[in-house]
């Protein structure tokens, strides 16, 4: 029986590599994604396996403040240089440094951009010991920063800025540009990676300067002497400084900083599996269809064994046995494809900013679950059609047309109906935005998948009908050609719906996610529209906050009525860390129009908080109730709520005064400069005006209205790009599936498509047949896809409403655009197997089996 | 562009005699060198128009590649074939595809129909792929002739054995073909069903002035003919006029001897 199998593995090649097709991409993309969060993950250790320094004081934090959340350390934060010399003195420190380091400096390229502006931070350091236990920086050319007009920078950074010692070039900081020499060039930890970040360093005195603290570091690096643990040190440090500092050993900072993220990446895993698993899912129709034709298209060599004596356990096992081969063999060379989709993801992520340096990461656990998934996968979809093959009855053998029994629609067509409505129900109860806006997304979430999986089991169902009417015109326009192909897509309902299914998965999410892109887009408009009353927004163009010297500055300019500051933070709510804006109460109402619900923008004064409904709702806080609420910086303060506004996604849900928010120990830095023109001034002026202003802050850029609405629309379009992205791969693999359909499908027509040559069809109008079908293959597929992604995105808008995506806009054209692309791709998809069909030997396809 | 092919003067009267079909020195070898088969060797024979041939040969003789050549399935060697005027070695694949299209009827043995078409819809495909509007009153006279009235909705698996064949000799029939090629009609049918097919194709070339060559084993079947050629290794080895199954086999059984005394 095993000499069979393996016989008819050689024998069939193609059939081979066609059923392996499937796998490859299913376990390309599970091993693609899971490679690339290896690398994403190394790429970070490999930045806090960096950490040099045994002991590291900073000042202490109220609480765990995250990678993700660090607040620039400004003149209340970080430690006093005073604490040096007392570290120095402590028993076993064999030798300590104050280190400094801010972000929101960048060094300007040859074109006059920011070096790594694109989403990654820039960070200002000192560069102040060449003691590789205390610094991650090893110099590779030139030498160590001295005085305000010297930097050094790091290996990538100079890379890419094509820098070289001797330089001179601008650095742009929080309070502005200068002119600087490059006068040296250093490693940052063991690779040079730095994920994109880039490095700009300065001696110690400049770098404090940049920080706008000459008394202060960021934080103190100490050395432990020769035979001093690192934890023994940290209690004689702990010992010798004030309570309001603490020490962390390196071990405890390496982990609590890969803790956070951990944290922070997880998002990355769970957005890239779930992509994962859509491939899968997608792939796995492809192996079930591919499996199931091919053991239809065996049922008489499998019914000739059965003659032969063999049980029908030695059939299906046969069947399976094959079946693990080709998982075998699709995994590794999914496995292989799956590397080069990571780098491929790994290109992409980098034009956002997120640099991997380094190799991939190829870890066990890709090899594990790569070929688990494709094995499994491949041998689950196998056992179905193994089950039908062993029961075809010995005597079929003996007969020409040999035919699976086909089984019934109905119970497809029962489970399909209630998945369908179970769904539907979720969807209606997400949309009625039942629960809070996560519970009613995931239950839109969960509905889209019962729907799609009820969609799935009842496609078959549907194709008749549904065919009849997309596909019914083709006859009249193609003639018989038109015929054959609408009854050749028909013939099959099952094998049709199947092949169909995985575009529909593909179009389905697209188009959700259209829609709701389109929907927020015009959100946006609308709460821009009514909300901003600025006429010009000034926010920074990378990452970071600047300095409070624009808004002075932006004051003075001619014609400008008021500049409302507004600032970011975070702080402590109870027991959950919550994102903080800080703006002046004077000319919130101005800046930013707020639906109060109760209270006014006069209830910010003083120790008073504005929060959004949805907050003070879940909360159940009402006005004039006292929030007690902990700043990262030791400070708690209780906060008297002196406004409830309906939610507006340019205010965030918590809001201080700015007065507050200094009194916090944040850093006086701006993060968006909101400015309203007097009335009747000429806006073309004052916008000349404050250019005028900003040119002197190259980070820092001004935007009209609708300058700052299209800036805001951009990074939803970022995102839709990066998700299209991802899903263009399981559309891939849906086209890869109808080529495999079709070019199985050929193979198992020759007699007829050798008959139909034979009575005088000619190879043009034979290829014209095969496209037509996968045409009306693909766009059944799209349109059910389109149908059910529109269902999808109306309801996640509806389900979203109460978090700012207010407006439900369908794009329309765009979704025309979709079907005809997937029209397009049937005609792509049938052009191989359309031409293996037109080249078929007409002789033998009519006279040999 | 023209979908017919210019056959010289088309459509021949068929009681006027002449030449349906020839081949002139017709060679087919297979392969090269040492594994080089001569199926045809140098046969030269011709159909007259409104005449029934039966080639017999036992298996290997080379029979059906004489008719795959004749009808422009396969490419010759040597030799030249023609249809009507048109000489087939001339011919690139679409003319060649609208010449079967157009001039040439198949009965084939097995897998005769399209599944998923209609016995109506396969009686007129030639035409239908031709884009032609099929002669409405002929095809009602083929229709009738055939005898499937009331099954000519029915899809191919639901009809039986010897009515699929039917549909097929229909098919044939249809467009109106300077000749018709069968492929052991009967070879697949219980003997009832195949006198059914026999007579028809009888009929059609009696009735309808229909030139038909069909390539069979069975003396009984060959005994429907004008004529019959017997082919071995190649060639053909005699000719009789008039057969009957005995007259048939004897002389098969005479071919069996002498080759097996050569």
């Amino acid at each position: 029986m095993l000499r069979a199998v393996v016989r008819s593995l050689l024998a069939h090649k193609l059939r081979l590599v066609l059923s392996g097709v499937a796998v490859v991409l299913g376990v390309a993309f599970v091993a693609g994604s899971l490679v690339f969060t290896d690398t994403l993950g190394r790429t970070f250790d490999d930045l806090f396996a960096s950490i040099s320094a045994d002991v590291t004081v900073t000042k202490k934090t109220s609480y765990d403040t995250g990678l993700f959340t660090s607040a620039a350390p400004g003149t209340e934060q970080g430690v006093p240089t005073s604490l040096l010399p007392r570290i120095r003195r402590v028993d076993g420190v064999a030798d300590a440094i104050g280190d400094v380091q801010t972000q929101g400096v960048y060094l300007v390229g040859r074109d006059g951009k920011a070096v790594g502006g694109q989403g990654a931070p820039g960070i200002g350091i000192n560069f102040s010991t060449a003691n590789p236990e205390l610094s991650s920086l090893t110099l590779e050319q030139g030498h160590r920063p001295h005085g305000p007009d010297q930097v050094a920078v790091d290996t990538k950074t100079a890379g890419k800025a094509d820098l070289t010692v001797g330089q001179r070039r601008r650095v742009l900081t929080p309070s502005g540009a200068r002119t600087v020499r490059v006068v040296g060039i250093f490693k940052f930890g063991k690779t040079g990676g730095l994920a994109g970040a880039s490095l700009v360093a300065f001696d110690t005195a400049s770098a404090q300067r940049l920080l706008g603290a000459s008394d202060r570091f960021s934080s103190i690096s100490i050395e432990a002497a020769d035979g001093v643990s690192a934890d023994t040190l940290k209690r004689r440090v702990l010992a010798a400084i004030p309570g309001a500092y603490e020490a962390k050993t390196k071990q405890q900072l390496t982990k609590e900083s890969s803790d956070d993220l951990q944290q922070g990446l997880r998002f990355f895993d769970v957005f890239l599996l779930v992509f994962a698993g859509i491939a899968l899912v997608v792939g796995s129709f492809l192996i079930l269809n591919t499996f199931s034709m091919l053991v239809a298209q065996r049922s008489r060599e499998l019914a000739l064994l059965r003659a032969l004596g063999a049980s029908r356990r030695q059939v299906r096992r046969s069947v399976l046995a094959e079946a693990v081969v080709v998982g075998v063999l699709g995994s590794t060379a999914g496995l292989a494809l799956g590397f080069g989709l990571a780098a491929l993801l790994r290109a992409l992520f980098g034009s956002f900013g997120l640099e991997l340096d380094g190799p991939l990461v190829f870890s066990v656990r890709t090899v594990v679950w790569s070929y688990a998934v494709g094995v499994v996968v491949t041998t689950v979809a196998a056992y179905l059609p193994a089950r039908r093959a062993s029961r075809v009855p010995p005597v079929a053998a003996m007969r020409d047309d040999v035919a699976l029994p086909e089984r019934s629609l109905r119970i497809r067509a029962a489970l399909g109906t209630l998945l369908v409505l179970g769904g539907a129900a979720a969807l209606g109860l997400g949309a009625a935005g039942a629960g809070s806006g996560s519970q009613s997304a995931s239950l839109v979430g969960a509905g889209a998948a019962l729907l799609l999986f009820g969609a799935v089991a009842l496609s078959p169902v549907l194709s008749r009908p549904v065919l009849a009417v997309l596909a019914g015109w083709l006859p009249r326009v193609f003639g018989t050609v038109g015929r054959l192909a609408h009854e050749n897509a028909r013939r099959n309902p099952r094998r049709t719906a199947a092949t169909a299914s995985a575009l529909m998965i593909g179009l389905a999410l697209v188009t959700s996610m259209s829609v709701l892109g389109a929907s927020t887009t015009a959100s946006i408009d609308k709460l821009l529209d009514r909300v901003l009353g600025a006429d010009f927004v000034i926010a920074n163009q990378v990452q970071g906050p600047f300095s409070p010297k624009v808004a002075q500055q932006a004051r003075q300019v001619p014609g400008v009525a008021s500049v409302a500051e507004q600032r970011f933070g975070q702080a402590k709510v109870g027991s959950s860390t919550v994102f903080l804006s800080a703006i002046d109460p004077a000319f919130v109402s101005q800046a930013i129009k707020l639906d109060f619900v109760a209270g006014s923008a006069q209830g910010l004064r003083g120790h008073g908080l504005l929060v959004d409904s949805s907050v003070a709702d879940a909360k159940h806080w009402r006005l004039g109730d006292t929030v007690t609420v902990t700043f990262p910086f030791g400070g708690t303060e209780h906060l008297r709520i002196g406004g409830i506004y309906k939610p507006n996604q340019a205010m965030g849900t918590y809001n201080i005064s700015l007065r507050t928010f200094e009194r916090a120990g944040f850093a006086e830095q701006d993060n968006f400069l909101y400015v309203t023109a007097r009335d009747g001034a000429h806006l073309a002026q004052v916008k000349a005006g404050l250019k005028k202003v900003t040119a002197a802050y190259p980070i820092v850029a001004l935007k009209d209205q609708t300058e700052f609405k299209d800036q805001q629309k951009s990074q939803v379009q970022q995102f839709l790009f990066l998700v299209y992205a991802l899903l263009v791969l399981s559309v891939l693999i849906a086209v890869l599936g109808i080529v495999n359909t079709l070019a199985l499908s050929v193979i198992e027509r020759t007699h007829e498509i050798g008959l139909l040559r034979a009575v005088g069809m000619a190879r043009r109008q034979l290829r014209r047949m095969i496209r037509l079908e996968s045409v009306v293959i693909a766009v059944y597929g799209a349109l059910l896809g389109a149908v059910l992604g529109l269902a999808f995105g109306v309801t996640l808008q509806h389900a979203l409403a109460g978090q700012g995506i207010e407006v439900l806009r369908v794009p329309a054209v765009q979704l025309v655009v979709f079907l005809v692309l997937a029209a397009l791709a049937g005609v792509l998809a049938a052009l191989w197997p359309a031409r293996r069909a037109a080249r078929l030997d007409v002789l033998r396809a009519i006279t040999t089996e | 562009m023209s979908d017919t092919v210019e056959l010289g003067e088309s459509r021949v009267d068929r009681d006027e005699g002449g030449d349906a079909a020839r081949a002139d020195g017709l060679t087919k070898i297979y392969g090269q060198g040492d594994t080089e088969v001569v199926a045809l060797d140098s046969v030269s024979v011709a159909f007259r128009r409104g005449e029934f041939t039966a080639i017999m040969g036992p298996s290997g003789s080379g029979k059906s590649t004489l008719m795959h050549c004749m009808a422009g399935l396969d490419s010759v060697s040597r030799g030249r074939v023609s249809i009507g005027d048109v000489d087939l070695t001339t011919l690139g694949d679409k003319q060649l595809t609208r010449l079967r299209r157009d001039a040439v009827g198949f009965v084939f043995q097995a897998f005769n129909l399209v599944p998923t078409l209609t016995a109506r819809e396969n009686i007129t495909l030639p035409t239908d792929i031709a884009g032609r509007k099929p002669d409405r009153a002929w095809l009602d006279t083929v229709i009738e002739t055939v005898g499937l009235g009331d099954r000519l909705g029915h899809r191919p698996s639901e009809l039986s054995g010897g009515q699929q064949q039917r549909v097929a000799c229909a098919r044939a029939l249809a467009s109106r073909p300077q000749i018709i090629f069968a492929d052991e009609p009967t070879g697949n049918l219980d003997s009832r069903s195949g006198a059914e097919i026999l007579a028809f194709l009888r009929r059609s070339v009696d009735e309808m002035g229909q030139t038909v060559v069909m390539v069979t084993h069975d003396p009984g079947a060959a005994a429907y003919a004008d004529r019959v050629l017997f082919l071995a290794d190649g060639r053909i080895v005699d000719e009789m006029r008039s057969p009957t199954a005995e007259t048939v086999l004897e002389e098969l059984k005479r071919l069996d001897t002498l080759s097996r005394g050569a």
